[in-house]
């Protein structure tokens, strides 16, 4: 099968990198969707519709993967034969503990207080804090894969707590 | 002589015929049948110049079944054998139906707690799928009239926020109508495609979607014809029919305030109160206050009044239970209210004014009612089944939609573990890793949930199923890799595989609300005449259509990328379609189908390399060094 032997940068049509032109990713992901999504194929064989569900799957997995740069970054990584291994690597700087510490208790407090203002301060807080992570990533990704590594993992721990975040607020606005 | 084949005017004849697709809003009060006529989406009428169906089956004492005005007209008369809102039931047991005191149908559970309700009636015991089932056939029969011959295909809106089972419920009712679903359609969808292209809009849409008795919401980004879903929320259980019931419980507390005695309502009167409900809800759309008059069977008279302002009172609560999925969608596209360039009202429910009001008030901008909310979803399905038929060569319309609901399951102590997270973009699949946990483990089983809680009591359950045939080894020592894959009609389905040799468990989801496959069979066929050579003849019919569709598809794709195949493998595939076409002159079905599955296998990888080409033209323009497809 075509895809099989690509990784998704080359799917896409996108140089291998950390930084990408995301109007480029998204038009031709549009490109890609247009040739092969299952609507193309409604009265075409069972072959073909097969063929075309499973290239469209995995057009949406290869965007999905390099929309979002935690993904991207971890993609990478792996194309390098390195695992983040979030789920065993749980070891992190001091000074990044203090911080994830400092964020979980202002969300209790916020949860507590009811105080949506509060977590939305909070997400946006840690939202600069990744972006800042983000910058340093396209160099070190390719001259300093472990560092790389270890800023994914960072990067994962963020969009974990603010998805918890994002719960939070969707509860308290029920 | 030959005949000259003579076309409506806009429809293509050559050089494929013009196929006969049509759009189906199958709803909660009413349903719609569209189709594209002269380049229009046009919803077709009935012989009275009724557009709107409604969605009411009265089985008659006759052993006749009534559907649409004239079951409508007796539902006060015959409650228990007159079925409205069937929608509301669908893919439902009966533990899932919270108010059914106040619906007149005579309820009996399934075969077990977790299956599809039934209903009692003088017909016999009906389920949803059924009920629902005769609504499509008279829609189809409409149709087939207007349009003067057989339907290829319809595409079917259902709720976004419909699971799995509801969309299953629907495509089985779809299959006993006799209906080859092209796809099922989301209806805020299906709202913004007949909405996007009307207007030639481009941007962000809000579709706001109250129906008769269901609540959607989805963010769409339009743009040069590909319309991309955001994200979608909304509330299965919420619709027009609650704003009904508020009014119900209202006259029946005016009642009881005027009355010493009050017996408990019998059927008819408990649907007259409803209907009275309804009228006065509609009534209030344009005016300040309602009358409600009527007759209890006991002689009782209600009189009431019922103010616009107090209306807007008794039914704040759901104008705010709409909000809250709003919010959530919104918050799950990362937009802001300044991001979002027009809200469409769907829905015969939005025309009350205090839905208007919420809306503006929350989005900040008046929302947009240029279309009829009630034909909307019918009009962008006609176009989409249009184009999925075939019969639009200029192929610029692409529906990326999303899942509505997280994909789980069951870990220990009763949690949920997310494999597949609401608002993916369709088609998707997620691979999960199993181990066994006990030595010489050969049974595993898996049960998959539906929804956004921790807890799998607070999800829908899906599906619980068994892997067998592991082979024993020391506990942990097996690999067994599942795949859950949800397509585009946003149905589930589940492979398994045993990694460490390879053997391979295909497993068959029926949701647990779901109906069995000998089940509908059994319906299909009592559906019919029973006699034997009828069967065979059917059975028969069937094969040759399916084999025929075949057929075509491989022939239009060998006359457009031939060249992609080597002369052999041109003449191996010709010499399958052969034997398919020779086979489909005689009687053996059972033939026809084996050979039909020869034709497929001899294309597979002539399917794989067109997709090949057309992925690799798609990008042409692009660096292809960077390309090794």
């Amino acid at each position: 099968m075509m895809f099989e032997a690509n990784n998704h940068f080359a799917l896409l049509g996108l140089p291998v990198q950390f930084e990408i032109d995301t109007d480029t990713l998204q038009s031709n992901y549009r490109k890609i969707q247009s040739e092969v999504h299952p609507d193309k194929f409604v009265t075409a064989s069972p072959a073909e519709r097969l063929q075309s569900m499973q290239s469209a799957t995995l057009a949406n997995e290869a965007f999905q993967t390099l929309k979002h740069p935690t993904s991207r970054a971890r993609y990478l990584l792996q194309l390098q034969g390195i695992e983040t291994l979030e789920d065993s690597n749980t070891a992190m700087p001091a000074d990044f503990l203090m911080m994830q510490m400092e964020w979980r208790e202002a969300m209790e407090d916020a949860q507590l207080a009811k105080d949506i203002t509060a977590l939305e301060h909070l997400l946006s807080t840690m939202k600069n804090e990744a972006k800042a992570m983000q910058t340093v990533l396209a160099d070190v990704i390719v001259n300093d894969p472990n560092t790389a590594a270890q800023i994914v993992r960072k990067l994962s721990f963020i969009d974990k707590v603010s998805a918890d975040v994002q719960h939070i607020i969707s509860r308290l606005e029920d | 002589m030959a005949l000259l084949q003579i076309s409506e005017p806009g429809m293509s004849a050559a050089p494929h015929q013009h196929k006969l697709a049509v759009g189906i809003d199958l709803g909660t009060t009413n349903s719609l049948v569209a189709t594209i006529r002269s380049g229009m989406s046009t919803v077709l009428q009935d012989e009275h110049g009724h557009a709107l169906l409604p969605s009411v089956v009265r089985y008659l004492p006759n052993g006749e079944i009534a559907v649409g005005h004239e079951a409508l007209a007796q539902q006060s008369k015959d409650p228990v054998n007159t079925i409205a809102s069937v929608k509301r039931l669908m893919g439902r047991s009966l533990q899932d139906i919270v108010d059914r005191a106040h619906i007149p149908y005579h309820f009996v559970a399934g075969d077990d707690t977790q299956s599809m309700l039934q209903i009692e009636t003088r017909a016999g015991l009906k389920n949803p799928v059924e009920i629902s089932a005769e609504i499509l056939k008279a829609l189809k029969v409409r149709a087939e009239k207007a349009l003067g011959g057989e339907l290829t295909g319809a595409v079917i809106t259902v709720p976004a926020y419909f699971d799995d089972a509801q969309r299953q419920a629907t495509k089985d009712a779809a299959r006993l109508a006799g209906l080859h679903v092209l796809r099922l359609l989301n209806e805020p969808t299906a709202a913004a495609v007949a909405y996007g292209l009307d207007n030639a809009s481009e941007g962000i849409f809000v579709i706001y979607d109250l129906g008769g008795g269901t609540f959607d919401i989805s963010i769409l980004r339009l743009s040069k014809g590909v319309f991309e879903v955001m994200a979608t929320n909304g509330d299965s259980a919420l619709g027009g029919d609650d704003f009904d019931h508020r009014i119900y419980c209202w006259i029946l507390d005016q009642v009881r305030a005027n009355t010493q005695q009050f017996n408990p309502l019998n059927e008819e009167d408990t649907r007259l109160l409803l209907t009275k409900a309804r009228q006065a809800k509609e009534w209030l759309t344009d005016n300040h206050e309602a009358e409600i008059v009527c007759k209890l069977s006991n002689g009782h008279l209600v009189e009431a009044t019922l103010s616009a302002s107090t209306f807007v009172e008794l039914t704040q609560h759901l104008v705010i239970k709409t909000l809250s999925p709003t919010r959530k969608a919104m918050r799950d596209a990362e937009l802001s209210i300044e991001d979002i360039d027009g809200v469409v009202l769907v829905g015969g429910a939005t025309r009350m004014p205090q839905i208007r009001h919420a809306v503006e008030e929350y989005f900040k901008q008046e929302p947009l009612t240029n279309l009829d909310p009630d034909k909307v979803v019918a009009l962008g399905a006609a176009i989409q089944a249009n184009v999925l038929a075939g019969n639009r060569s200029d192929d610029d319309l692409l529906l990326l939609d999303v899942t509505p609901l997280s994909l789980g399951l069951e870990t220990m102590g009763g949690l949920v573990e997310k494999i597949i997270p609401r608002n993916s973009t369709l088609p998707i699949a997620r691979a999960q890793e199993f181990t066994t946990f006990k030595d010489g483990q050969t049974a595993m089983s898996i049960h998959v949930v539906q929804g956004e809680r921790e807890l799998v009591s607070d999800c829908r359950s899906l599906a619980r199923f068994e892997l067998r045939g592991i082979p024993p080894m020391a506990a942990g020592g097996a690999r067994i890799r599942v795949t859950f894959q949800i397509d585009a009609d946003g149905l589930l389905s589940v492979s398994a595989r045993e990694q460490t040799n390879g053997v391979e468990a295909n497993v068959v989801v029926k949701p647990a609300y779901g109906l069995s496959e000998d089940a509908i069979m059994t319906m299909l066929q009592s559906s019919f005449s029973a006699a034997e050579s009828d069967k065979q003849a059917r059975a028969l019919r069937e094969a040759i259509v399916d084999a025929e569709r075949l057929i075509d598809a491989i022939e239009v794709a060998l006359a457009k990328d031939g060249a992609l195949l080597s002369t052999e493998e041109q003449q191996a595939i010709k010499a399958e379609l052969q034997a398919l076409k020779t086979l489909c002159q005689g009687q053996d079905s059972h033939a026809i189908h084996q050979a039909s599955e020869a034709l497929n296998h001899a294309t597979e990888a002539f399917a794989a390399r067109r997709m090949d080409a057309s992925v690799k033209q798609a990008l042409a323009g692009q660096d292809l060094n960077t390309l090794d497809l």
